[in-house]
């Protein structure tokens, strides 16, 4: 389906996640963090830069990993990111929704 | 149920064996619910509270007796070492599908927030003391301590 966001025509899926990753922008993240009540600081761009790039290395992600990124531990992503934080993030970051249960 | 259109809110968990394929159902519950934006709670009690032992919950053990999935006639299931070889191979098998051991998923829970309660029955019975207990463990408390937690919408509980 399509919505508009930040102006923006861009395909997403029932969930909202972006289907097409071309599409985003820093602020199409930013309007779609903002639907998750979050505004974005220097450090959230940071992990949504990291995640952005194991996406693009095709890691799986999972909470597990992420605490083992080096650059985030899983207190202060759940502190950045706060009510399910791999969804809300990677959903901001236009990745797809990572089907993980760990 | 109705209110929120039936919407979980908070997880209660109870675990009161120490196996480690039970002791690894309640923390991907646990966890699995934080992931979502659930609040969960672990009430450890009897044999449960092994897996919040500092000095036994490393040495968790599959059950290869009375367990029907292992596919082993049971009095294979209870030779000596039968269950050491079990649960390596089943940790080896984890390991393979990014699922922590259990030291390491005690931090992941405590890190996510899941709040940990010791039964104080149990604890007594087993005469275990503060410092047994895995660090993240919140308190030790009471049954009754338990159910006055779990007031609230949306919260389910769950007996493992």
């Amino acid at each position: 389906m399509e919505k508009t966001i930040a102006g923006k025509t861009i395909t997403v899926n029932e969930e909202g996640y972006l289907t097409d990753f071309s599409q985003w922008d820093e602020k199409v993240g930013e309007e779609i963090a903002k639907e998750a009540s979050i505004s974005l600081t220097p450090r959230h761009w940071e992990v949504l830069k990291y995640l952005q790039n194991e996406q693009k290395n095709q890691v799986a992600l999972s909470i597990r990993r992420i605490g083992k990124s080096g650059l985030v531990d899983i207190k202060e992503f759940y502190a950045l990111f706060p009510n399910a934080p791999l969804k809300t993030a990677t959903k901001i970051a236009g990745i797809p929704k990572p089907a993980s249960c760990i | 149920m109705n209110e929120n259109k039936g919407a979980i809110k908070k997880m209660m968990i109870i675990l009161s064996k120490a196996t480690i394929e039970n002791v690894y159902a309640a923390f991907v519950l646990a966890n699995g619910a934080r992931m979502e934006g659930i609040e969960s709670e672990i009430f450890f009690t009897f044999f449960g509270l092994e897996a919040v032992h500092k000095k036994k919950l490393d040495n968790l053990h599959v059950a290869t007796v009375g367990n029907p999935a292992m596919h082993i006639p049971t009095m294979l299931g209870g030779l000596p070492g039968m269950e050491a070889l079990a649960t390596s191979m089943m940790k080896k098998e984890m390991e393979k599908i990014d699922m922590p051991e259990i030291p390491e998923f005690l931090d992941i829970l405590s890190a996510s927030g899941v709040k940990m309660w010791a039964c104080k029955l149990a604890f007594d019975m087993f005469h275990y003391k503060k410092e047994d207990l895995y660090e993240g463990v919140n308190d030790i408390i009471t049954v009754g301590d338990f159910y006055k937690k779990s007031e609230g919408e949306g919260v389910h509980m769950l007996f493992i």
